[in-house]
């Protein structure tokens, strides 16, 4: 039977699963990443620049959500006694989440809609929506990282992240806006980046040192010979980015635009970087030291079926996503529906 | 007040919220595709100027369903972890590829279909427009396959209290998958159907004299004409699906609670008493239940009697609500019926809208939002009808909620009703407010700021 051909099916699938899991939370978190950071710069952009930002994430955001969706479908399908367990924990966090995934996605459409009196109400729950759910994020990472318990000091980790982690999607955001604006909006998104950066450093520095001191598995797992030698190149590189992106961002807007794209790419490199360490970190257990891909995994019979979907359809999906990244590209222009 | 019905109030408040945006936009993308071939065909402004209208109707609406739709995905896990726990390696397979064949599809290219009418070439813009719709009703197959699998169970087998797949084919095609899917979609097409007409009867009201809301008032009323008898048709056939396959849902709806009673009659009005196990007030017409149940004059039903246990449990769904809900739906097809057969006639030999006296517009207007209700009730009676089951046969509902404290449930149930209120009523408004500027001839630009110079002015001449 196919489902031996690459060993033991309740080993390698669970394990495909996890990745292809890992995958769409990494997709998610840089692509909606940067259309919610966006959404939290809000405030700090006049009535024009909004439009302008909204217009520059306008024909990807939905598209940026699925990815959410995939997740967490991937989680209810492949690991469904993990869904429970984590979103059971989470249950108000993820409610604050939705609130704000709900107040932001419907925004886009009313503040051009409704009646012009009504705008900067939508304009108002555009950012609210969008804070709410980096915020709530945020905290479902840092409680995530802390075992998913409720106790003070791990609710106080958990806004800690919170903040970092609106702060790292702000930036991100910045970069983008870098990248789809020019002129005055441009120089301001500049501004931002290197206002921005501090958050991710943070963020970024929290995690890494909080991690192994939670879980001495885990403090295992980095501070051993020689698997310390093999993940010397992940603080290196991301060190290495944040000078880098620390410089570049001195020098820009640059005549010609000239390295726009610059940031944005080190920005998801960054965001790459941390994602893997967490992964390597917490690999193979889906719930925090309690559960493992393999104890929560769906039947093998299951897992196969969505699989061979997963084959066709993810390129398809990919293709069609750089598509439509290829129709929108450049700069930002004002976006009309005919 | 308990964890369990919080949850299921809370479930049910947002499915209701979230049916409401997916049955506009799964007949409304159909609708749009067929707007722009006629205007690629006829190269008549009128259709065109009716794809603009209504895509802003369709992105709206579209926008609405997605982020109530990510709710629903969470929250099988915080408030329902006992629903994927038994039936996950069914329901997972299923919702993967709703996610993967539908909601990617109809997100990547809706973004085409709303701002790339410019940027890429006419034929890209009409099959981005074409995988939208496409996108909308496929999600809509798969996630009927799941609900219709949910009431009519088939392809698997029990282990160890976990269902495991037997035979996809007999799960995707479970017995009441093809008659539950067909019956949504002429409903999603009726509720488009009334929307376009309401609106467009108020725009016609309010003074609008265009071409297009000429054509889109006819267009609506006549669909509606055409899908209300299908759909009778079909409703009935879904009926006696029920009958063979869930004998207490029918029961309910019914209100016939003794099993030895026949012929059955058609019960107009009555208030199902659950404490005595009768109607109270009833008034019905002999008959007419067999005849419609059972296509004879004698045919009898089982009744909710025979779905009682001897130590008195309960296993038939609570009567009042099946019975009520299952009337408004009935009634409002019927008056959907009436009123778009008496429009088209009214319109008939090229009249047109002048051919409509004013109540017949303003039945219109008033019935805009028609297809909502009708869509609700009919959920309400076959997911009401199906308790206590969550899976019928399989799993009960009060089994697969999470051990979630009630007042948090409480407080999150208050914090997504007030936001689904507000959220309904200005969806509503923006609606009404759409039309009376597009009636007033000066319609809502979707965004302020002036296009780059080419596309203003291919805007000023296409206009």
């Amino acid at each position: 039977m196919t489902m031996e051909l690459f060993g033991d099916p309740y080993v390698w699938l669970p394990f495909t699963f996890a990745a292809l899991m890992g995958l769409s939370i990494l997709i998610y978190v840089v692509l909606d990443g940067f259309d919610l950071g966006v959404g939290v710069l809000f405030p700090f952009a006049d009535g024009a620049e909004k439009d302008r930002m909204v217009s520059s994430i306008g024909p990807f955001w939905d598209a940026n959500e699925t990815w959410l969706v995939l997740a967490i479908g991937i989680l209810l399908v492949a690991f469904p006694q993990a869904h429970g367990d984590i979103l059971t924990a989470l249950y108000l966090p993820v409610a604050v989440m939705l609130i704000g995934l709900i107040l932001r996605g419907v925004a886009f459409e009313f503040r051009v809609k409704a009646p012009g009196s009504h705008k900067e109400t939508w304009n108002r729950l555009f950012f609210t929506g969008s804070l709410m759910t980096s915020l709530s994020q945020g905290f479902m990472l840092g409680l995530y990282i802390m075992g998913l318990t409720w106790t003070l000091p791990h609710v106080a980790f958990a806004c800690l992240t919170a903040v970092f982690l609106t702060v790292g999607y702000s930036f991100i955001g910045a970069t983008w806006l870098i990248l789809k604006t020019e002129g005055a909006l441009q120089r301001k998104a500049v501004e931002w980046a290197r206002g921005g950066i501090w958050g991710l450093i943070l963020g970024v520095g929290a995690i890494s040192a909080a991690s192994p001191l939670v879980s001495p598995r885990i403090f295992e797992k980095w501070f051993s010979f020689p698997a310390t030698l093999w993940l010397l190149p992940l603080p290196i590189l991301s060190a290495a980015l944040i000078l880098w992106l620390w410089r570049a961002l001195r020098s820009l807007p640059a005549p010609g635009d000239k390295g726009a794209m610059g940031p944005f790419v080190a920005a998801i490199a960054l965001f790459t970087l941390a994602f893997a360490g967490l992964a390597y970190s917490y690999y193979p257990f889906v719930v925090p030291e309690r559960l493992t891909i393999y104890e929560a995994a769906s039947a093998p019979e299951s897992l196969i079926i969505i699989l061979v979907g997963v084959c066709f359809v993810l390129p398809t999906i990919l293709a069609y996503t750089a598509l439509a990244y290829m129709v929108f590209r450049g700069k930002a222009t004002d976006l009309r529906y005919y | 007040v308990d964890t369990l019905i919080l949850s299921r109030i809370q479930f049910g408040a947002n499915i209701s919220f979230h049916i409401l945006f997916p049955t506009i936009t799964i007949a409304l993308g159909w609708v749009l595709l067929f707007f722009k071939l006629r205007f690629q065909a006829t190269g008549e402004d009128r259709w065109m100027a009716a794809y603009r209208f209504w895509v802003k109707v369709f992105a709206l609406s579209f926008a609405m369903g997605v982020v109530s739709g990510i709710t629903m995905s969470f929250q099988f896990g915080t408030n329902w972890p006992g629903f994927m726990e038994t039936v996950g390696n069914i329901a997972g397979p299923l919702l993967a590829y709703e996610v993967m064949t539908a909601f990617f599809l109809e997100a990547v290219f809706l973004g085409i279909m709303l701002f790339g009418m410019h940027k890429v070439p006419s034929w890209l813009h009409t099959t981005a427009t074409f995988l939208v719709a496409f996108g909308t009703t496929m999600s809509a197959f798969w996630i009927l396959v799941l609900n219709s699998w949910m009431h009519t169970p088939a392809g698997f087998e029990m282990r160890d209290g976990v269902a495991f797949a037997t035979d996809w084919w007999a799960i995707v095609f479970n017995p009441s998958m093809p008659y539950r899917l067909t019956h949504m979609l002429i409903a999603s097409g009726l509720t488009v159907a009334f929307l376009i007409a309401g609106l467009s009867a108020l725009r016609w009201l309010w003074g609008d004299r265009s071409a297009e809301v000429r054509t889109t008032l006819r267009f609506g009323a006549t669909l509606g004409a055409v899908l209300i008898p299908i759909q009778i048709y079909a409703g009935d056939m879904h009926g006696l699906n029920t009958l063979e396959h869930q004998p207490a849902k029918v029961a309910a709806m019914e209100g016939h609670w003794d099993s030895d009673k026949s012929p059955v009659p058609l019960i107009l009005f009555a208030l199902p008493d659950e404490e005595d196990r009768e109607n109270d007030y009833e008034i019905a017409v002999p008959y007419v239940g067999s005849l419609i149940l059972t296509h004879s004059l004698d045919g009898s039903i089982p009744g909710l009697d025979q779905f009682v246990t001897e130590d008195g449990e309960v296993l038939h769904p609570p009567v009042a609500k099946v019975f009520w809900s299952f009337r408004t739906m009935v009634a409002t097809g019927m008056a959907m019926l009436v009123l778009s057969w008496a429009a088209v006639w009214l319109m008939r030999f090229g009249r047109g809208p002048e051919g409509l006296p004013k109540p017949v517009l303003y039945a219109f207007a008033g019935m805009t939002f028609s297809g909502w209700i009708a869509t609700l009730a009919g959920w309400y009676t076959t997911e009401i009808g199906r308790q206590p089951w969550l899976i019928d046969g399989v799993l009960m509902t009060r089994d697969a909620v999470a051990d979630v404290p009630a007042p948090m449930v409480l407080g999150t149930l208050i914090a997504y009703l007030s936001v689904y209120g507000a959220l309904t009523a200005a969806y509503i408004g923006v609606l009404t407010y759409l039309a009376r500027r597009q009636a007033k001839g000066e319609p809502v630009p979707t965004f302020e700021a002036p296009a780059s110079g080419a596309a203003e002015a291919r805007l000023v001449a296409g206009e």
